[in-house]
């Protein structure tokens, strides 16, 4: 519990500096709660599968970006729109999610660097797909996605068709309802899912893959199962997250998705092997706290806007490798006691 | 024919194939060949180094050394120094080296130690420490204590320059020492003599009992230990090396630049050079001279040919695209391969 706490008492320090009005902070908080929680929601089977933290839900969050492009290639918007790219991703998500389990299954033991690597490849292929197959092999309908060339799609869509189709869908108050709602809903899925057999197995997976497979689990297909999960609640995720920001940035807005969504996870005291609802539900708020407050803190502690945005991206890299060290180091520790009660 | 792929391995062979193919393609658009073989000698070159540095790390057992940036940052640190007492030509060249090589020294040892704790996982810890550090020094060089109006910004503005241009002090001092022209080919002689200097002497140093020592401990931990060899101490060496070479390799790499890259340059230079090195056939637990040469050649090849030829063919862009799919997707290969199988 000591990473919150940490992050609790360099927020509070922090937000002292900056003079920004509580309800101000309030509210950015809760926006931010709302359009990040599926996201960062989206790492926990994995690490409870034993795969680590999964950086491929980037690939979630391409299938996403997919759907939404088509929707905005067919002018589809409002609540229609916004529940159509759902479901168009869907699809996408599932058999991205299938490939990524594959090849996480053939790298076990090194999951974690595999999947980033995974997200860097797929991007390439991304950026193929959207950049020069678009408007040449695959017909872009809506002329005004493409560049002015004719071929690939525009760096910057705007997605104000489906702005806000989720956050509104209930007006009761200015805050975005219906997006905690879903999150909600997302949060009891997983935790209904851990109570079924399949949880159960994937439970017994992250623990030890021999034993689970001595006691009749198919673990690969366990494992595949959990990186499905995975990256369909990226894709739902990052089109939870686009609805609200009402602007897609083609080829960057996916990029930084697998970071800040592990490092929001993290600084809510998740582990490697460790994580659930409450980890997700606190780090996300103290880490988006922290990237509200940093750029402000720094510009009237140390008198430069530049130092506070360096700080905070120090912070998202620092606590992965924080954790991975002491995560490592831990384990490290164990399996030489293991092997000294051996000899 | 299946003969010959099993023997040079299908991901070179199928790069080799790309490679004949674009440059029957450049031959065929009338792209002056001589420019293009002097292009790829000069980014032969500037890579060759930070490709050497991947050896020893390989060699001593901790993977690709994905902490790359560690040691560039250091002779970031050792070019910037002597740019500011104003040295230049083969004094600066030389003195940045000299500042750079200890500190990259010391680092490397604790970075060693470090990695020594965390057996199993180094690529994915060495990942980002290797990003904590480079955005922690994007702080360092909006506060470092430069003065040369060479280094930091002309009005306004706090800190360094993004890209600090080395025209008046160390450009290309190696590139242009006993250059000669065959023909209308420009052979960098310096920069060449330059890599074969140290491959030569990482050669020389895995030849000699030390550096048996470093490949038994990276290959076969319990056979190390069973002929005495302190298996950490060994870990460490390789590390140190390795981040000593990246810190001379960026140097080299900038004076053929022209420019020192500071920020979040230094972020993904990991990634080539590991592309590089396992192109050429090295794995994650083997490495020689020889994959740097060939890796390094046929990586370096393929970017040089490649971006003239597709300008004429297609868009821009696709060059950059190729450079992502080949890279991540070689460095996938690898991971997903058993143990100590070649790439």
């Amino acid at each position: 519990m000591i990473v919150p706490i940490i992050f609790l008492i360099i927020c509070i320090v922090g937000s002292f500096f900056t003079g920004l009005p509580f309800s101000f902070l309030f509210d950015e908080m809760v926006i931010r709660l709302a359009r990040n929680l599926v996201l960062v929601a989206s790492l926990i089977l994995p690490v409870i599968t034993g795969l680590g933290l999964n950086f491929a839900i980037t690939l979630g969050a391409m299938a996403g970006q997919i759907a939404l492009i088509i929707i905005t290639n067919y002018s589809i918007g409002g609540t229609t729109g916004f529940f159509l790219s759902l479901l168009i991703s869907t699809p996408f998500a599932i058999i991205f999610g299938y490939l990524v389990g594959r090849v996480l299954n053939k790298a076990k033991g090194k999951e974690m660097i595999t999947s980033m690597v995974l997200g860097f490849f797929a991007n390439g292929i991304y950026q193929l797909i959207f950049l020069l197959l678009c408007g040449t092999i695959i017909p872009v309908r809506n002329e005004s996605l493409l560049l002015s060339s004719g071929v690939g799609i525009i760096n910057t869509i705007d997605l104000a068709n489906i702005k806000y189709s989720l956050d509104s869908l209930l007006p009761v108050t200015k805050y975005p309802i219906a997006t905690l709602l879903v999150s909600l809903l997302v949060f009891i899925f997983l935790h209904f899912i851990l109570k079924t057999k399949l949880g159960q197995d994937m439970r017994a997976v992250g623990h030890d893959m021999e034993i689970a497979r001595v006691s009749g689990i198919n673990v690969d297909r366990t494992r595949i199962i959990s990186v499905i999960i995975s990256t369909v609640l990226a894709a739902w995720g990052q089109i939870i997250f686009l609805q609200n920001i009402g602007t897609m940035n083609t080829y960057g807005s996916h990029e930084q998705v697998g970071l800040f969504a592990v490092a929001s996870l993290l600084v809510g005291g998740a582990t490697i092997e460790k994580a659930s609802w409450k980890e997700a539900l606190i780090g996300t708020f103290l880490f988006h706290l922290l990237f509200v407050i940093s750029p402000l803190a720094g510009q009237n502690l140390l008198g430069n806007a530049q130092i506070g945005e360096y700080f905070r991206v120090f912070v998202a890299y620092g606590v992965i490798g924080l954790a991975l060290v002491l995560h490592a180091w831990e384990k490290n520790k164990a399996r030489t006691k293991l092997s000294d009660v051996k000899e | 024919m299946k003969e010959l792929i099993d023997k040079i391995g299908l991901p070179r062979f199928i790069i080799i194939l790309f490679l004949i193919f674009l440059m029957a393609l450049a031959i065929y658009l009338n792209i002056p060949i001589s420019d293009l073989i002097t292009d790829i000698l000069v980014r032969f070159g500037m890579n060759s180094i930070l490709v050497l540095a991947m050896v020893p790390g390989i060699q001593a057992g901790i993977g690709i050394n994905f902490n790359l940036p560690l040691g560039i940052i250091f002779g970031l640190i050792g070019a910037l120094v002597s740019i500011e007492f104003k040295l230049s030509g083969f004094t600066g060249f030389f003195v940045s080296i000299l500042i750079a090589v200890p500190l990259a020294a010391i680092a490397g040892y604790f970075y060693g130690k470090m990695l020594n704790n965390v057996k199993g996982q180094e690529m994915t810890v060495g990942n980002y420490i290797g990003y904590s550090v480079v955005s922690f020094m994007c702080i360092f060089w909006l506060l470092a204590p430069f003065r040369s109006p060479e280094l930091i910004w002309a009005y306004g503005g706090s800190g360094l320059r993004v890209t600090v241009s080395l025209e008046s002090s160390m450009a290309h001092v190696l590139n242009n020492f006993l250059a000669f022209k065959i023909g209308n080919v420009t052979i960098p002689t310096g920069l060449l003599l330059f890599f074969a200097l140290f491959a030569f002497l990482v050669w020389l140093y895995s030849q000699s009992n030390n550096g048996l020592s470093m490949k038994v401990a990276g290959s076969n931990e319990k056979f190390a230990l069973s002929n005495g060899i302190d298996v950490n101490r060994q870990r460490i060496k390789g590390t140190v090396i390795s981040t000593v070479l990246a810190a001379i390799g960026i140097i080299v790499y900038s004076q053929s630049f022209g420019f020192l890259q500071l920020y979040n340059a230094p972020l993904y230079s990991a990634m080539p050079a590991a592309a590089a090195i396992l192109i050429g056939g090295a794995s994650l637990k083997r490495a020689t001279i020889v994959h740097v040469l060939v890796g390094t050649v046929l990586f370096q090849s393929l970017l040089v040919v490649a971006l003239p030829v597709i300008n004429v063919i297609a868009e821009g862009s696709m060059s950059e695209v190729i450079r992502i799919i080949v890279s991540n997707g070689i460095i996938l290969y690898a991971l997903t391969r058993e143990g100590g199988q070649t790439a």
